[in-house]
């Protein structure tokens, strides 16, 4: 049997180094379209602040980028190194996108970004914009595949497991590529990093703006992140994925379980607002309900009922002992048993092997698997309540305060009064961490919550580990510490002297520190 | 569409040409990496050095990052046993690979000699390492791995931490992994000698004159150790090369000489280890006559030739086990789907060329020697 220990610092060490990663794809994702705006405005009207624009953010870009280079090489072999069954057990369909995210994205992104830093004195003006433009795709598109992967572990269409494999393979291609949860998320998580990345030059050129510090420059700076960010915050909200939590029972129950929605209500169900969810007792005490509201985000109708999480693992219960007749039967034919009714009893339970499966945290063979151990399988089928609630209200609330934001700063620079108003540069100012933290936690929920599987319903987590020691994993988990914290530190560093220095550091002889024409005056 | 034995064999064709990829295009800056502290004296000189591939080395690590992705794609089952089974040697590799996005970027992002002295040495580790790793990796392949499938097929290994890595460090693998290492550094020292002017080109040359042959020498050594030292893996029965996969069906046998067994078999076969034996040498001497166009072609080529030496004795394996033979991983038992195999294919026929395409677009617009000149008029933006 697999040990707990193990397993959780395998979960550990995926969880830091992919929420590590994390600080850098969402302001990737976002500020190489934020370039490519600036550029286009630069080419269209020839005007050479916005070339210094797109230099100097492209520049925080860099600084950016090279940490996402570095942890992403990480999360592409981890999947090999410490999920190694899972690599064998869901490769078949999980490896194709991960494979074309390299060959239709990573490398459109990577062999053109160098040409952006570096290619402007070799480049014409059109092809420079178009290395902008192609970095940019290239990025997003590797969010379109890494996503369509991720989407298939919450909710796996397209394939079914084979028994002589021993292992899950594709059936159909476009229905792991169209799979609905796949595409709410993309346009859910590009989204987000669009956000992020308007927040990042909305709150550095506020400072600027604070400081009355290259004042041009922050202006257009500001007017371009703020348009994109109010369409960009629209958009995570009203595109929020809360629409795929309806699809495969994974999704279900972190619906459930971010609802804190116990009982299955009549529909349509109301919407938790606020409340404290007691796991034991099973309830939601000091709830704030709102009518209806649950059952039209989740269901788009006001018919359909929304299941409670002690349905759902009653469900599951009776899954798992279907599972374990599905497992009995593999075992038959993996030992050669090639009768038609050995096959028959496990095509019939087959959907359901991944939930004998579970039952492997407690015994060797699920056949030996004790009435105890199928009702503790079950009660493991629903993730802890309280992180998954709280995590996903403060996501929403950050996500309303951004929106709001972008509004109050689009509204106040329409308007002309954006630089009398202090507090709000002030505010546009200190709110720069909260994109991330929106992110991480989206993140958190949308994984913590389809515990205990790594693919929903098929491959649970424990099982999908790899046969190492321990030891290694406390040597590995050690050394990702040591050196993203280093590394951390060391962008962060760069990051804020660079946005200290500001346009300044181009050496244009323009800007604040060079005493340059644009110092503190409008260009015009 | 293609038969399921016929596209089996073209992913291992497809894998080797990933790989060769990575080496080619990847090697060549890992190469640079590797000389940087020696070939450049000079903070303008390093830069030099660094600028020859400043553009470039992103797009060429995606070689590697997508050579795993297929591996991942098109043999699971390697992708699993391998990346677990070599777990420190991945970490170490992992480890040092870290220095090279940041190594670029930072490095010249503040006028400190510490500072960019320091990243220098980690633009080395970045080149160094892994080259050396993937030689070994490769003669510990050849030699097998100590792991085992179960009835599940979950791969179990030998070893934890150091009792895991240091077996890997053997003689033979250590032979291997001075081949690669030689191998990518000379390619490094090619294109510097092409792309870099002054002082760094003339060292480079230098370099490549003597140490080129070296390859040929190491790759003749391990040839001979091959023959005559170390068991190949033979199978003895096996499922049509048309059915599904399962490794567990086969039967092999360990025998002496069975990584020769392709050269007896198809004598035609000898011609990829000896492109790997004299294209060394060419670039050697091409490199001395002060054609370094020609040198990395002949450079490119010997890779090509060595890479291909290593699949092609080894086939139709693709790793084999020291502990349990049956569970060694073939072309035929460690692919994915007809399907998924399919997809792939397809992926690879569209896009593979669709990227050569571009990448050679990015190199011609940034081609020129980089001089001294231009590092210093370009001070706040060049790498």
């Amino acid at each position: 049997m697999i040990d707990p220990t193990f397993v959780e610092l395998s979960r550990w060490q995926f969880a830091a180094t992919a929420l590590y990663h994390f600080i850098f794809v969402p302001l990737t994702l976002g500020i190489s379209w934020l370039l490519v705006i600036m550029e286009t405005v630069y080419v269209m009207t020839g005007k050479e602040i916005y070339k210094d624009m797109t230099k100097f953010w492209g520049k925080l870009f860099g600084i950016n980028f090279a940490l996402g280079v570095t942890t992403g090489l990480t999360m592409e072999f981890e999947f090999g190194t410490n999920w190694s069954y899972y690599s064998h057990y869901v490769g078949d369909v999980f490896g194709a996108p991960l494979a074309i995210e390299g060959l239709m994205a990573f490398f459109l992104e990577s062999t053109f970004i160098g040409l952006f830093f570096l290619g402007w004195d070799k480049l014409s003006k059109r092809k420079h914009l178009a290395v902008t433009f192609l970095t940019a795709l290239g990025s997003n598109l590797s969010a379109l595949w890494i996503l369509v992967a991720n989407g298939w572990m919450q909710n796996p269409v397209g394939s079914v497991f084979s028994p002589e494999t021993m292992r899950m393979e594709m059936t159909s291609f476009a229905e792991v590529l169209f799979n609905p949860v796949a595409q709410v998320k993309f346009v859910h998580t590009v989204s987000a990093g669009y956000v992020t990345a308007s927040v990042f030059v909305m709150a550095i050129s506020s400072w600027y703006l604070l400081k009355g510090r290259d004042l041009a420059f922050a202006r257009r700076s500001f007017a371009v992140a703020v348009g994109f960010g109010l369409a960009s915050a629209l958009s995570v909200i009203v595109l929020g994925d809360e629409s795929g939590y309806e699809l495969g029972d994974v999704q279900k129950v972190k619906l459930a379980a971010i609802e804190a929605e116990w009982k299955t209500q009549k529909p349509p169900a109301s919407f938790t607002l606020f409340g404290l969810p007691d796991q034991e007792k099973r309830e939601t005490t000091s709830a704030i309900h709102v009518p209806a509201a649950l059952g039209l985000i989740a269901t788009r109708s006001l018919d359909k009922p929304i299941k409670g999480l002690d349905e759902l693992e009653k469900e599951h219960e009776a899954r798992i002992r279907s599972g374990r007749i599905a497992y009995a039967a593999l075992q038959k034919i993996r030992a050669g048993d090639a009768s038609a009714e050995t096959r028959a009893t496990f095509d019939a339970h087959a959907r359901d092997i991944g939930f004998g499966l579970l039952l492997k945290q407690f015994v060797e063979d699920p056949a030996a698997a004790s009435e105890a151990d199928i009702k503790a399988a079950a009660a493991g089928t629903i993730p802890t309540i309280w992180p998954l609630f709280w995590s996903f209200r403060i996501m929403v609330a950050m996500g309303f305060f951004m929106l709001f934001v972008f509004a109050a700063g689009f509204v106040l620079n329409a308007l002309g009064r954006l630089e009398q108003n202090r507090w709000f540069l002030r505010t546009a100012l200190w709110m720069l961490p909260v994109p991330w933290l929106a992110c991480e936690l989206g993140w958190f929920v949308a994984e913590f919550g389809r515990q205990p599987w790594a693919i929903g319903e098929v491959l649970p987590t424990f099982l999908a580990t790899s046969s190492l020691t321990t030891g290694d994993l406390i040597f590995s988990l050690a050394g990702f510490l040591t050196f993203y914290t280093l590394l951390l530190v060391v962008e962060i560093y760069l990051m804020v002297k660079f946005a200290r220095l500001g346009p300044s550091s181009l050496g244009t002889g323009r800007y604040h520190f060079e005493g340059g024409s644009l110092a503190a005056a409008p260009a015009e | 569409m293609l038969d399921y034995e016929t596209l089996k064999l073209v992913w291992w064709v497809l894998v080797g040409v990933l790989l060769m990829g990575f080496a080619i295009a990847d090697g060549m800056d890992m190469g640079v990496g590797t000389l940087l502290p020696f070939v450049g004296r000079t903070d303008v000189e390093r830069r030099i050095a660094i600028n020859t591939v400043g553009p470039h080395w992103d797009g060429n690590q995606v070689w590697f990052i997508t050579a795993g992705g297929a591996i991942f794609a098109a043999w699971p089952a390697v992708y699993a046993a391998a990346f677990s089974g070599f777990y420190m040697a991945m970490l170490l590799v992992l480890f040092a690979l870290f220095f090279r996005p940041v190594g670029f970027d930072y490095r010249s992002k503040i006028e400190n000699p510490t500072w960019r002295n320091a990243w220098d040495w980690g633009l080395f580790a970045g080149g160094f390492i892994p080259s050396l790793i993937f030689g070994v990796a490769f003669g510990n392949l050849l030699q097998g791995v100590p792991f085992r499938l179960d009835e599940l097929l979950r791969a179990h290994y030998q070893g934890s931490l150091l009792t895991a890595l240091l077996p890997l460090l053997n003689p033979f693998a250590l032979l291997a992994g001075v081949i690669s290492l030689v191998m990518l550094t000379v390619h490094g020292g090619v294109w510097l000698q092409l792309r870099a002017s002054g002082a760094v080109a003339e060292r480079a040359k230098r370099f490549v004159f003597l140490a080129a042959p070296v390859v040929t020498v190491a790759f003749a050594l391990a040839g001979v150790w091959l023959w005559l030292g170390i068991d190949g893996w033979r199978i003895v029965s096996e499922p049509a090369h048309s059915a599904l996969p399962n490794p567990l069906a086969k039967e092999v046998v360990r025998a002496p000489g069975a990584w020769l067994d392709i050269y007896r078999n198809l004598p035609l076969a000898m011609l990829v280890p000896a492109l790997g034996l004299a294209a060394p040498l060419l670039t050697s001497l091409l490199a001395r006559l002060g054609r370094p166009g020609l040198a990395f072609v002949t450079s490119a080529l010997g890779m090509v030739g060595v890479i291909g030496t290593a699949g092609l004795s080894m086939f139709p394996f693709v790793m084999p086990s020291s502990i349990d033979p049956r569970s060694s991983l073939t072309v035929w038992d460690a692919p994915s789907s007809h399907l998924t195999l399919t997809v792939m294919f397809w992926a690879v026929v569209i896009f593979l060329p669709i990227v050569l395409a571009y990448t050679v677009w990015c190199y011609a617009n940034m081609w020129g020697r980089v001089t001294a000149e231009e590092i210093e008029a370009r001070a706040h933006s060049a790498y």
